[in-house]
């Protein structure tokens, strides 16, 4: 069984959203997308400052069986990366809501969160 | 999935919370913990593979000898009681049917392990290819399971659980053993490129002697490992992989495995004429291991680039969870390619090969 934290929100892409101070988020995938793609060994993120769209590709997260393009679930800037995840790309696998967390963001559109699932809306997808 | 086959550990499998995949007909464990974890353990320590979705066939009477060295490039003539031969076996035109490992049990009685995804068209090559010959074939898979136990621990845990006569087995010898009262046979073989045992043994006997063999190897480290640390393993190892670095259009020769095709052999093989021709014309295409400097997996399939210009493409390619680099083989044409120059492009990267003789995994 997947762990699926209450307080957080999630998309259809298996990406978890933490939002804190109203318009700052925190982004990582969810335990079911770590599981699916196996041991992590590469994640491929993007500039301090880079600006995306809602839905645009952020990134990339490799693993021994397979790459996987990150969609950015609400437009933003990027205000930080987990730059310890180059060295340890694992944690993503070991606590992918914790240390395994990639970016930060500053949120350009506070109504794109309205589009986002809730805990038991996800795991009905899963 | 359709009229998948299970091998006799499916139950263990599942109880054991493997991933299970369909793999050449079969329902097998991809991984059950961690890909890497797996790898490592069978590096650093032990690991114990399911490998029943092999087949296995028996080629036994007078003529058995004659008929297999018809049958396959390597030469059988030479090959020992007791001993393993790897071999492959070609078409008429020098592409491979399969590649596979000829174990001499008597002097007319060989025992031969070939792969799942190659056994039907295996074992109809083998009765099409024997009617000129006074031997006897029969396809013996269903009467054996298979386990692989790899790595530097292997020996000390099996001879633990079997008898204390197995770690005399040397290197590419077979011996038959009983394993709770059933006939076995237990071969210093395997395709990891450690040292280690594979048990052909009865299909009711298997899950007990594999819980046997993890208990004993507990403390040591050893763990169950799947199809996905198999691969990895091997390719480190730089064994070649049927459907990869050799298929029906890919020869022995092409492949690297020339030393495996005795041209000069004293009697005449399926495929000789077209290995020979190719030999003395010059190989146009071959395969080589590589390492990648960088964090981006060249996946299956992927173009080799020279200046450019297409020349070859990825065959295998994977994570060594040893040296922690991307690793892999490729097949590219040898006319005017220089291998220092490469390349292949991975999300808008060049970035360049560093072709290496393996194993791979011993560079560090």
């Amino acid at each position: 069984m997947s762990n699926i934290p209450e307080n957080l929100k999630y998309t259809k892409e298996h990406e978890w959203i933490r939002v804190k101070d109203n318009d700052t988020a925190i982004i990582g995938i969810t335990d079911y997308a770590q599981e699916n793609l196996g041991d992590v060994t590469f994640v491929e993120l993007p500039e301090v400052d880079q600006s995306f769209d809602i839905g645009e590709s952020f990134g990339v997260v490799e693993s021994v069986k397979t790459a996987s393009d990150l969609y950015l679930p609400v437009s933003g800037s990027i205000v930080e990366i987990n730059q310890s995840i180059e060295d340890t790309p694992e944690n993503i696998n070991t606590d992918p809501y914790g240390d395994g967390w990639l970016i930060k963001i500053k949120i350009s559109n506070l109504t794109d969160l309205e589009n986002l699932l809730s805990a038991s809306d996800y795991q009905k997808i899963i | 999935m359709q009229n998948l086959q299970r091998t006799p550990l499916f139950d263990f499998h599942k109880k054991m919370d493997a991933k299970i995949v369909p793999f050449a007909g079969w329902e097998m464990p991809v991984q059950y913990t961690s890909i890497i974890e797996e790898h490592l353990a069978v590096r650093n320590a032990a690991g114990l593979f399911d490998v029943s979705h092999m087949g296995e066939v028996s080629v036994t009477g007078p003529d058995a000898e004659k008929f297999l060295n018809y049958l396959v490039t390597n030469d059988v003539a030479k090959l020992p009681i007791g001993k393993a031969l790897y071999t492959v076996m070609c078409y008429n035109n020098g592409g491979v049917v399969d590649d596979l490992i000829i174990y001499r049990l008597e002097d007319d009685n060989f025992f031969i392990c070939i792969n799942a995804g190659c056994s039907e068209k295996d074992v109809e090559w083998f009765f099409k290819h024997s009617t000129n010959f006074d031997c006897e074939v029969k396809n013996l898979s269903d009467n054996y399971a298979q386990i692989a136990i790899q790595g530097p621990k292997a020996i000390p845990i099996v001879s633990t659980v079997l008898e204390k006569e197995v770690e005399q087995i040397k290197k590419f010898q077979i011996r038959e053993i009983n394993i709770e009262n059933k006939s076995a046979y237990i071969s210093r073989t395997g395709y990891t490129g450690e040292d280690g045992f594979e048990i052909y043994c009865d299909p009711d006997i298997v899950e007990s002697l594999s819980e046997k063999i993890l208990e004993s190897g507990k403390e040591d480290g050893i763990k169950l490992c799947g199809l996905a640390a198999r691969d990895s393993l091997r390719l480190e190892a730089g064994f070649t992989l049927y459907g990869h670095e050799i298929s029906e259009s890919i020869s022995p020769l092409q492949a690297g495995l020339g030393w495996v095709v005795k041209l000069n052999k004293e009697s005449a093989f399926i495929g000789q004429d077209a290995l020979l021709q190719e030999k003395e014309q010059g190989i146009k295409r071959k395969i080589f291991y590589y390492i990648l400097n960088d964090k981006r997996i060249a996946r299956q399939d992927t173009d080799i680039l020279q200046e450019g210009e297409v020349v070859g493409k990825v065959v295998s390619g994977t994570f060594s969870p040893v040296i922690k680099k991307p690793i892999g083989s490729a097949l590219v044409k040898t006319e005017g390619v220089n291998m220092s120059k490469l390349y292949v492009e991975l999300r808008k990267n060049q970035i360049f090969l560093e072709p290496t003789k393996p194993p791979l995994h011993k560079l560090i």
